[in-house]
């Protein structure tokens, strides 16, 4: 009895470590980001983050990981083909990136159909983790809303009382207004104007700002992002209505991405966002200096997604995943400490929890920086209509 | 807030800012199609191309150094199409060369990507042009009234170029009948090339004034190329009156629906170009009689 039992045992610890041998070998990672098209700059981006994270943690997973790269060049249909070529012919263990919402509503079904875990590295549309939730689907970014909300409370706590809004005509600009506003208004702010200019079809801004400047606001707050962003902050700035009209809005707006194309016309904007390279803590100190010893470059939000999904991924193989199943079900489970800040997933949506930091982009010693004004604590989005399916839980 | 007199004078002044600068790029597009019967869908290309060596002009010589070179530059470039790819597909037909010059745009595209990289660019307003000017009581940045005096001087030199120059008649006769003009002696081919390159050098200078106003993205020649061309379609192929009528509506309808009629704007301008095609389908202001 005893000599089967240890026989047993012996045979199961065997068994057990030639599984976690043959699986620790190799997981295998379809990353799919735009390599070309409007948002290339952001998936270089988060691919060399997502590799330098992978470097930096994968070591001590005992796992290798293995890269397939795919440009799903920000059209939803491309983006589809290429999962399915992940899916079915690369059959990855696990797909990490999607920058465009656009693609990450046209990749969710197949996903969620395949049963492959996706990690969200940038796409924010709020319905990925309300309404079109999946337990298979799990966002490291950021949400829309998420962005937004708590920067109506605090400019109401500043003393801003009227705000006007303009942001690009499609779904992120309206959902990050719209969560700017009601915490605006539910703090005992007014929104006493809104506009909303075609999206990539305007590129004079003065029409709005005129507008803005009528309505009689203490302040405008927006939402713009790449070569818009770029134009707006000098526009507004060339009408001389920094003055007067401060400038708030989301993060994406001075994106430490692009802001030194704004030069002194992004001084004194102040904007919130999940990340923010001058963010005081031992691991954002970390990542910055090996990022820019990699890339010669100053880590941008989009980068800290690549890092800390590979972060996440990494964390998941610790907790024991080695496929698609137990992948699928240790990544929600994750939490760390990241350059970020404290990050956990909500199992409600499977969407980040973090801290927001306000900050104003001010002028350096070798050109500008991102000075914190505020952490606004980490807040889960409601649950949207999100129902997961408790089995995968 | 539409009562508001400053309001109007502030959007008519945006609103002559875009049509100037629609009205650089326009002119030689019109011009070149006018004179040549050539469809030149790669002229957006030719705008992001002189933005894009203002920009790098500008690091190191100063804004002003990338504002003269600038167009100089895609001039040569437009030399160097000329040679390579447009006398040849001259006797074509439009198939083949919208099929080419199409062609050129995603090439263009992609060159830039790898030159300039995928971020946009910004370049700051000159010195001179800093702040703003207090006119008709509002205040109204300098840069641009200076992107509108541009446009006006430019046009004021092509009016008195055509109209009042030997070039100008042999070019206006060219348009009219080219094979009549050039058995009257005048080097049609010849004049061809001078336009197309001056043509060329309106683009590139489009590229380097509207550079400090808008960024500089890999993308702009694209998104410019459309109204470009509703703008010679509404004005009337060939002609420079149709040209600066076109930049006007376009600029102005543009502006105002922005404000006055926000959910409309995306359609409307198309709206017009549709009328127009309806009911004068060779355009307001056509060069042919």
């Amino acid at each position: 009895m005893n000599k089967t039992f240890r026989a047993a045992l012996a045979g199961l610890v065997t068994s057990t470590a030639m599984l976690s041998a043959a699986c620790a070998e190799d997981i295998k990672v379809g990353l799919l980001l735009p390599y070309s098209g409007v948002y290339a700059a952001l998936g270089q981006d988060i691919d060399d983050a997502f590799a330098l994270g992978l470097a930096t943690f994968g070591a001590d997973s005992g796992a290798t990981f293995e890269i397939v790269r795919e440009d799903d060049e920000v059209k939803p249909p491309v983006g589809l083909a290429k999962t399915k070529k992940l899916i079915l012919q690369d059959e990855v263990d696990v797909m990490v990136g999607v920058v465009s919402s656009g693609v990450l509503g046209a990749i969710r079904d197949t996903v969620d159909g395949a049963g492959v875990p996706l990690i969200v590295a940038n796409a924010g549309n709020d319905e990925a983790t309300g309404e079109a939730c999946s337990p298979f689907i799990t966002r490291i970014s950021f949400s829309n809303q998420q962005v937004n909300r708590p920067m109506g409370k605090w400019m109401v706590d500043q003393g801003v009382k009227k705000v006007f809004t303009i942001a690009p005509d499609y779904a992120a600009g309206r959902q990050m207004i719209d969560a700017f506003t009601t915490g605006f208004t539910a703090a005992g702010g007014e929104v006493v104007g809104q506009e909303w200019p075609a999206f990539q079809k305007t590129q004079d801004f003065g029409p709005f700002l005129a507008n803005a400047k009528a309505s009689g606001a203490d302040a405008v707050y927006v939402f713009f992002a790449g070569g818009e962003a770029i134009s707006f902050v000098k526009q507004y700035d060339s009408f001389g209505m920094k003055a007067e009209l401060p400038l708030y809005g989301s993060g994406f707006l001075t994106s430490a991405l692009y802001v030194e194309a704004q030069g002194p016309a992004a001084e004194g904007v102040i904007t919130a966002l999940h990340y923010v390279p001058t963010l005081d803590n031992p691991e954002n100190a970390a990542f910055v200096a090996a990022f820019k010893e990699k890339t010669g470059r100053i880590p941008s939000e989009y980068a800290v997604h690549g890092y800390d999904s590979a972060r996440a991924l990494v964390e998941a193989v610790k907790a024991g995943a080695t496929d698609r199943e137990t992948l699928a079900a240790a990544l929600p489970k994750v939490s760390f400490t990241g350059p970020r800040g404290e990050l956990r997933i909500d199992p409600a949506t499977n969407n980040i929890v973090q801290p927001i930091h306000v900050y104003e982009t001010v002028a350096g010693a070798d050109g500008l920086t991102q000075k914190v004004l505020a952490t606004l604590p980490a807040e889960a989005d409601p649950v949207n209509g999100c129902a997961m399916p408790a089995a995968v839980n | 807030m539409t009562t508001d007199l400053g309001f109007w004078v502030l959007q008519t002044l945006n609103a002559l800012q875009l049509s100037m600068l629609l009205f650089l790029l326009s002119v030689g597009l019109t011009v070149i199609f006018g004179l040549m019967h050539f469809v030149n869908l790669a002229h957006g290309s030719l705008y992001a191309f002189g933005a894009y060596m203002a920009a790098s002009l500008a690091g190191v010589l100063g804004y002003w150094g990338g504002f003269f070179l600038a167009p100089l530059a895609v001039a040569a470039l437009g030399a160097v199409l000329y040679f390579t790819l447009i006398r040849s597909q001259r006797r074509a037909g439009p198939m083949a060369q919208v099929l080419i010059t199409f062609g050129l745009i995603f090439v263009a595209v992609d060159a830039t990507r790898l030159i300039w990289g995928d971020l946009p660019i910004g370049i700051a307003v000159p010195a001179v042009f800093e702040g703003q000017l207090a006119l008709l009581g509002v205040e109204y940045p300098i840069y641009r009234l200076f992107i509108i005096a541009l446009g006006l001087a430019v046009l004021a030199a092509l009016t008195l170029v055509l109209t009042r120059t030997q070039v100008g008649a042999m070019i206006r006769a060219g348009v009219d009948n080219d094979q009549m003009a050039a058995c009257l002696g005048i080097n049609v081919e010849r004049m061809f090339f001078l336009v197309f390159v001056v043509g060329c050098a309106l683009a590139g200078l489009a590229g380097a004034v509207a550079a400090p106003v808008l960024s500089v993205t890999p993308d702009m020649g694209l998104q410019i190329l459309i109204p470009t061309l509703i703008v010679i379609v509404i004005g009337g192929l060939g002609s420079l009156k149709g040209a600066v009528a076109g930049s006007l509506i376009f600029g102005f309808v543009q502006t105002f629906g922005a404000v006055l009629m926000p959910t409309f704007n995306s359609v409307l301008i198309y709206a017009l170009l549709a009328a127009v095609l309806v009911i004068r389908p060779e355009g307001l202001l056509p060069a042919k009689g």
